[in-house]
């Protein structure tokens, strides 16, 4: 009996754990398997018949797919704009001493801080008194905004892991500022400042909030199905919900891959007997 | 470039090198921050002062006709005493879905920080690879898993959790269930993060010196993950109290939470002033619970 | 190995030494360097040596340029080197963690620094040097996968490639375990007899510095306390920092009355000793009388102290066989406790924790000292700190 508790005890944990990983993938299966789905009426959110017509004809609704491509488009922008700008006060944070960094740390804490709904309509209000038309552009701009944070803090953790006697050696060993820049800081700083963009990416391209309230009658992805949620889903939409998983899992999986070879090699070199020391 | 000028002179193995000082390179700081922090500024900043000054507008405005900045302060509590429900909502709902993400999520990071082995990898993909797929799309699948038709409602009604014409969508079970799910990976990942620094040999010394289970996480687990908690608890609760599309999907406008009261305001009653008051009252809300639990939980570090 | 070092003497930069002329860092109120001057002749192996802290890194640093000096000069040969970048110089270093690129291998960290000065073909230049410290099948390899000493030794190639006018050295060894360490320290200066380049080398590790450098400069708060070569600064020590920095001294508040012939007569404790004149850094007022641990003979009687030599007796209260030698504490009739250091050499008997003895020493081994009036004795105790412990 103890023994069973004991089997117990040292393995409730990895249980809860397993449960509760299954909630949080239950949807995504129901949006894989929907997207297999043939509903049988416009308002349907059950499974009726399989088909694979959704994933061979992924485009069916036009509409769809249109705000799909605005999606990447305001993604992209906003996540080169986000990315350059973003690592650009990372540097600073980091490298300089400068007077009012407490604000700065402020100004790039608050908007990760502040409720998404606040920030949407508070740029609405901006836009509005200004009388700037609402659209692509203000979406970018919003976007921008909030990615920029994100940005800092990931690019600002990298560059502060980084050894800052490797510069030091790159200038003594007859590198100027720029190539050193470029030969030693940025190879270095560039995987947190992809993974920042990547980040950036995700935020933007699932974005609603902020955008439903500065998009005037621009349509992004999240915001089509937020409309079509009250007209009837068409089943495309979980095409290329299960599409992006897939793409966001092979990204993932590719790095990790990569990661490990290296890890490997590492191992291998280190079992083989040293040269003679 | 004139860091570390009040520094004692590091030359331990440990001590950070500081940068050479160069006087021509004293603008160079407020150059890279010039444009990041300008877009935050006008666009972050400036608006939250916008928003102030909308919710101070004279009510009876309108879009068409113009807005008067009157200083009327009373559009704060006539849209507290008009939406008290909606406000307490949202705290109760975000708030019970705290505690339930924190029974939930600790396990959950606990296991895969302390307990995976090789399999850690794997289950923090598990973990984030919700977050790959549209948030709208996952809500929008619980509406699916909880339909009154669907197997699980039909199980629940077999085992008599639920009446037979009981139902789940359209309940604030369903809205609490959902931002537990949308929200539980940011809880996850910070904890995860604390607690896979946590030194697996701090636990085998409490047991060494006499520690149970339970007072080995009460005395040494738990304080030594609390910075990843208060970070987590933070993300979580931020947003989901903010949130309104768990509340519009999931359930019904009784379930309304203050975010989709801003959201009519704004969007579809075009009450500008009271809308503005609200976001306000909301971000007030949230920075007093924010900085209050800050203040209690003794760190500054977070984020 | 010998074309090398050869090949690497023709290339040589045109000649000079290294001079730092009141040279002074000061990082706020804090000063790291103060007024430091000192000449290093081209081709010697010269030691900063120093506890953490004591400025010798920001030296270092002033040197490869990494650190503006607050005021002086830093003057290689006739050239003022003060306010040129660090990629200006003709000078390159070890750092201290080895700062080798991890995204690059062993190759392109070996040939960053001929690229950058424009050479085109690198191969032949990477592949002697990696050959020199017999890491020419390693080239491909990134650091992450070299051991300790392998990333030391290429850390100092990269550094050797360029044929630098002056190779610093920041506590190059201090990573490394102990027997590797002692390795590399007669590879070093194996190195640097065969290329002939000024070494500049830092080091906390007191038997690092007097193994390897021609000249040891110790450094204390800012300052050169001494500067020598390795013997002169053991056996006859500026300061009562030196002396305790550098291995062990006993050193006894005494007070001296000028000298008196070739000796210098003082009274410690009662007692009266004397010191050969040419023995005293000072003569006069409050003194410290040193003797080396090792210089102290125990004996069980007075009766058995040889002529010439002095002596004071005490009881053993401590004594640890460490092998080659039995380290003794002996406590005085005033109180104090004095180390002594006797071979294993088979000759001469223990002496049990408890029982009286004579300890006596030849007055041409002990020294005179500077000391503060109020100041008591000072005497290490023993096995305090192992010698080359990391501070």
């Amino acid at each position: 009996m103890t023994r069973v508790w004991r089997w117990l005890a040292d393995r409730w944990v990895m249980g809860v754990a397993l449960l509760v990983l299954g909630y949080l993938s239950l949807p995504i299966m129901v949006v894989a398997g929907l997207s297999f789905n043939r509903p049988s009426s416009r308002l349907s959110y059950d499974f009726d018949e399989f088909t694979l017509d959704n994933w061979r004809n992924p485009c069916a609704t036009s509409d769809m797919c249109d705000a799909v491509v605005r999606s990447v488009q305001i993604g992209f922008i906003a996540t080169v704009v986000a990315t350059v700008v973003g690592t650009l006060m990372a540097f600073a944070l980091v490298r300089h001493r400068f007077r009012g960094r407490s604000g700065i740390n402020l100004l790039i804490f608050l908007p990760m801080a502040t409720p998404e709904l606040v920030m949407g309509t508070s740029l609405l209000a901006l836009f509005v008194s200004a009388g700037v038309p609402q659209g692509f552009w203000t979406v970018v701009i919003a976007h921008v905004m909030f990615c920029v944070s994100f940005v800092v803090v990931t690019v600002k953790a990298r560059l502060a892991g980084m050894d800052r006697r490797l510069e030091e050696a790159a200038m003594d060993l007859y590198a100027s500022e720029w190539q050193t820049f470029r030969l030693v800081t940025l190879p270095l700083v560039l995987p947190g400042i992809v993974a920042a963009a990547l980040l950036a990416f995700s935020l933007s391209f699932d974005d609603f909030i902020i955008t439903n309230f500065n998009a005037g009658t621009t349509v992004t992805f999240p915001m089509y199905v937020w409309g079509a949620a009250q007209r009837g889903i068409p089943p495309q939409v979980n095409v290329i919900g299960t599409a992006m998983f897939v793409i966001a899992l092979l990204l993932v999986g590719v790095s990790s891959l990569r990661g490990r070879r290296a890890r490997r090699a590492r191992i291998m070199s280190a079992v083989r007997p040293n040269g003679p020391s | 470039m004139s860091a570390l000028a009040h520094v004692p002179t590091p030359s331990g193995p440990a001590a950070p090198a500081p940068p050479p000082r160069r006087g021509r390179h004293r603008l160079l700081p407020y150059l890279l921050l010039l444009p990041g922090a300008a877009w935050l500024f006008v666009f972050f900043a400036v608006p939250l002062l916008q928003l102030a000054a909308a919710s101070l507008y004279d009510p009876s405005g309108s879009l068409s006709t113009g807005y008067a900045l009157t200083w009327a302060f009373s559009n704060y509590p006539d849209a507290l005493q008009a939406y008290w429900p909606q406000f307490a909502r949202s705290f109760g709902y975000a708030g019970i879905a705290l505690v339930l993400a924190l029974l939930l999520g600790y396990p959950l990071a606990y296991a895969i920080a302390q307990k995976a082995g090789r399999w850690k990898n794997l289950l923090l993909v598990c973990v984030v690879a919700p977050m790959f797929t549209s948030f709208l799309v996952r809500t929008l699948a619980w509406k699916t898993i909880l339909s009154d038709n669907g197997w699980f409602v039909g199980l629940l009604r077999d085992v008599h959790l639920l009446a037979p014409d009981g139902r789940l969508l359209a309940t604030p079970f369903a809205v609490i269930l959902g931002l537990t799910y949308n929200f539980l990976p940011f809880l996850v990942l910070p904890l995860y993060a604390s607690l896979e620094r946590l030194d697996h040999r701090l636990l085998e010394a409490a047991g060494d010196l006499y520690a149970n289970p339970v007072q080995t996480f009460r005395r040494v687990t738990l304080p030594l993950s609390m910075p990843g908690l208060i970070a987590g608890t933070l993300l979580f609760f931020i947003p989901a109290t903010g949130d309104y599309i768990n509340a519009e999907l999931l359930g019904t406008p009784n379930e309304y939470m203050i975010g989709n009261v801003i959201d009519s305001a704004f969007l579809v009653r075009l009450d500008y002033p009271q809308g503005a008051a609200l976001s306000f009252l909301l971000m007030a809300a949230i920075l007093a619970v924010v900085f209050g639990y800050l203040r209690r939980a003794g760190t500054e570090e977070v984020l | 190995m010998i074309g090398m070092g050869a090949k690497l003497r023709e290339r040589d930069a045109p000649a000079g030494d290294l001079r730092l002329a009141n040279l002074t860092k000061r990082f706020g109120i804090f000063t790291a360097v103060d007024d430091l001057s000192l000449t290093i002749p081209q081709g010697s192996f010269f030691a900063l040596l120093g506890s953490s802290g004591c400025g010798k890194t920001t030296t270092l640093r002033m040197i490869a340029g990494l650190e503006e000096p607050t005021s002086g000069q830093v003057l290689l040969g006739a050239r003022d080197v003060t306010r040129l970048r660090p990629y200006k110089r003709p000078v390159n270093t070890v750092f201290q963690s080895y700062a080798l690129f991890p995204h690059l291998d062993v190759h392109q960290n070996v040939a960053f620094g001929l690229r950058r000065r424009g050479k085109r073909s690198t191969d032949d230049d990477v592949m002697g040097m990696l050959e020199l410290v017999q890491l020419r099948d390693y080239a491909r390899h990134y650091p992450a996968q070299l051991s300790g000493g392998q990333q030391q030794r290429v850390a100092l190639v990269r550094a050797l490639v360029n044929h630098p006018q002056v190779l610093l050295l920041d506590e190059p060894l201090g990573a490394l375990d102990l027997k590797l360490r002692r390795q590399m320290q007669i590879e070093l200066k194996r190195i640097q007899t065969e290329v002939g380049i000024t070494f500049v080398h830092v080091t906390h590790d007191q038997e690092e510095a007097m193994t390897m450098a021609d000249t040891v400069a110790v450094m204390n708060a800012g300052r050169i306390e001494q500067l020598g070569a390795p013997a002169e600064l053991y056996e006859f020590p500026a300061t009562a920092f030196v002396a305790n920095f550098l291995g062990q001294s006993n050193l006894l508040a005494a007070e001296a009355a000028g000298p008196a012939g070739s000796d210098v007569p003082v009274t410690a404790h009662g007692a009266r000793f004397s010191v050969p004149a040419d023995r005293a850094r000072s003569d006069r007022g409050a003194v410290y009388l040193g003797v080396r641990p090792e210089k102290l003979h125990l004996v069980g009687s007075a009766a058995q102290v040889p002529s010439g030599h002095q002596h004071v007796e005490g009881v053993v209260t401590d004594a640890s066989y460490v092998g080659v030698s039995t380290q003794y504490l002996v406590r005085t009739g005033w109180g104090s406790e004095i180390s002594a250091f006797t071979a294993n050499s088979g000759t001469g008997g223990q002496h049990p924790v408890g029982t009286p003895v004579v300890a006596h020493w030849d007055p041409r081994h002990a020294f005179l000292l500077p000391r503060e009036p109020g100041q008591d004795d000072r005497t290490t105790p023993l096995l305090d700190e192992p010698v080359g412990a990391p501070s």
